[in-house]
C-alpha cells in the first residue's frame, strides 16, 4: 500500500487569506486523481506545493513512506509539471525549446515520436511565436510525453486545445495510466480518461469520487 | 554540470542575437550617453581628457543596468524559471549561467565599442588597453551583482526602478577601482594594486551572486 502518492493534512495559506486546510489526497500507480472545483478553490496552489514551488503550512506528502515535501532530488526525478504556461521560448524553434528541455532534464526520448503523438510534428521546425495558442499546447505536452517522470502534474492541459486535441490527449494519458503512470490534472472539462482509473476530487467542498473497484476508501 | 551551464548560456545568447534588440539598445543607449558629455560641458580637450575614463565606466553601468532585468523576467513570464527550478540541474548554476551569458550579450560589446568613444573623448593614447583590460575584469561583476537585483525584483510587475536604487550602490567599488586603475596606468603609476581590488571585487560577486539570487528566486516563485 505504501507505493502511493499520499498527502495529509494539508494546509495552504496564499497571503493571508487560507485556500484549503486539512486536505488528504492518495494516488495509487496507474490511476489518476481529477482536481476539479471552482476558481480560486486551489487547485493550481495543491500542485505548486506538491511540485516543491509552493510550501505547505501544514501537513505532509509521501511516497514509499518517504517524506518528499520539498525533496527537490526526488520531484525532479519523478515528476513531470506542467503549469498554465508553457515554458517555451518564442524565439527557438519548438524542436530546439524540446531538445533545451530534454537536456536539462536529463533525458532523451524520442521528440520527432513524441510530437507525431501529440500531432505537432510538422511544427518542429516553427517559431514557437508563430504557433497558436493550442499548437503551442501541444509542444508544451509534448516535453511531458518525452519526460520519463512517473508522475504528471498537468494544470488544465486542455487549454487551448481542439477537440482531436483532447481526444489525442485522453488517449496518450490513458497509455500513461496503463503504463502504471499516475496523473493529477486539474481541469474543468471531462478529460476522457478511462473511468474505471480515475477519482475526482473537488477541492470546493472536498468530496470525493472514486470508482467502486478502488480498493480502499480514500479519505 | 559544465556541460548544462553551456548549454544554459548558448540558449541565452541565442535567445539575445534572435531578439536581437535588447544588445542594440544597450550599445546604442551607452553611445548615447558619452556623446552627450562633449555637448554638455564644451569640446575643451584637456576637460574631455580629464573626464574620459569616469563617463565612459559611468555610462557603461547605466547601460549595463537597462538590460538587467531581462535577465529573468522573461523567463520568469513564458514560465522556464518554474521549470528550471523544477529541473535536477541546480538553480545556482542556472543563475550562474545566466549571469554570464548577460556580460556576453550586454557588457562585451560595450567593451568592444569603448575605444571609439575614447578617441571621442580625448582619451590619452596610453589609457585604451587600460580601459579594455579594467573593462574586461570589472563588468562581470557587474552581471552577478545585477543578477542578484534582477532575481530579487523579478515577479514585480514594475521592478525596473526600484532595481536600479538597489543595484547602482553596489557598483560603486567597481567604478571607483576601474576609473583608478585607468588613470593611474595614464599617469605611470603602479596599477596592480587598483587591478588586484578590481578583480577581487569581480571574484567575489562571483561566488556570492548564484546563492544569493537562487535563494531569491526561490522565495520569489512562492
Amino acid at each position: 500500500m505504501s507505493d502511493k502518492l499520499r498527502g495529509h493534512n494539508l494546509t495552504c495559506i496564499r497571503g493571508d487569506r487560507p485556500i484549503f486546510s486539512g486536505l488528504n489526497f492518495e494516488l495509487p500507480p496507474g490511476r489518476a486523481l481529477i482536481l476539479s472545483g471552482a476558481n480560486g478553490s486551489g487547485k493550481s496552489s495543491l500542485m505548486k506545493i506538491i511540485a516543491g514551488l509552493l510550501p505547505a503550512q501544514n501537513g505532509n506528502i509521501s511516497f514509499n513512506d518517504r517524506d518528499i515535501l520539498g525533496d527537490k532530488d526526488w520531484i525532479s526525478h519523478n515528476i513531470c509539471y506542467l503549469a498554465h504556461k508553457n515554458g517555451m521560448k518564442p524565439e527557438m524553434t519548438v524542436a530546439e525549446n524540446l531538445a533545451f528541455w530534454a537536456n536539462m532534464e536529463h533525458h532523451d526520448g524520442d521528440i520527432r515520436q513524441e510530437a507525431m503523438k501529440i500531432g505537432i510534428d510538422h511544427c518542429l521546425g516553427l517559431s514557437v511565436c508563430y504557433l497558436s495558442s493550442g499548437q503551442a499546447r501541444r509542444a508544451a505536452l509534448t516535453r511531458v510525453l518525452c519526460h520519463p517522470a512517473k508522475f504528471w502534474l498537468l494544470d488544465e492541459p486542455t487549454v487551448g486545445l481542439d477537440s482531436a486535441g483532447v481526444e489525442l490527449l485522453a488517449g496518450l494519458m490513458n497509455d500513461h495510466l496503463n503504463a502504471g503512470g499516475c496523473i493529477l490534472a486539474a481541469t474543468h472539462i471531462e478529460l476522457g480518461l478511462d473511468p474505471e482509473k480515475s477519482a475526482t476530487l473537488n477541492m470546493s467542498d472536498f468530496t470525493y469520487r472514486a470508482p467502486d473497484i478502488w480498493e480502499e476508501d480514500l479519505l | 554540470m559544465i556541460k548544462l551551464a553551456l548549454s544554459i548560456i548558448a540558449r541565452d545568447v541565442r535567445l539575445s542575437m534572435r531578439h536581437g534588440s535588447t544588445t542594440t539598445m544597450v550599445m546604442g543607449f551607452f553611445v548615447m550617453v558619452v556623446t552627450m558629455f562633449p555637448f554638455a560641458i564644451g569640446p575643451e580637450q584637456n576637460i574631455l581628457q580629464r573626464v574620459s575614463v569616469g563617463v565612459i565606466w559611468v555610462a557603461a553601468l547605466l547601460s549595463c543596468l537597462l538590460s538587467l532585468d531581462r535577465i529573468f523576467q522573461s523567463d520568469y513570464e513564458d514560465g522556464s524559471l518554474d521549470q528550471f527550478v523544477l529541473s535536477p540541474v541546480p538553480l545556482e548554476l542556472v543563475v550562474m549561467a545566466k549571469c554570464i551569458a548577460h556580460w556576453l550579450t550586454t557588457s562585451l560589446p560595450l567593451i568592444v565599442v569603448a575605444p571609439i568613444l575614447g578617441i571621442m573623448m580625448n582619451l590619452p593614447g596610453q589609457g585604451f588597453l587600460p580601459l579594455i583590460y579594467t573593462m574586461l575584469i570589472g563588468t562581470p561583476a557587474l552581471s552577478f551583482i545585477g543578477g542578484i537585483g534582477a532575481s530579487l525584483t523579478v515577479t514585480l510587475r514594475r521592478g525596473g526602478v526600484l532595481l536600479s536604487l538597489l543595484i547602482l550602490p553596489l557598483y560603486i567599488p567597481v567604478l571607483i577601482f576601474g576609473v583608478l586603475a585607468v588613470k593611474a596606468a595614464i599617469g605611470g603609476y603602479p596599477v596592480m594594486g587598483h587591478v588586484m581590488l578590481l578583480s577581487g571585487f569581480t571574484l567575489f560577486s562571483a561566488a556570492i551572486a548564484p546563492w544569493a539570487a537562487a535563494a531569491a528566486i526561490r522565495s520569489g516563485l512562492e
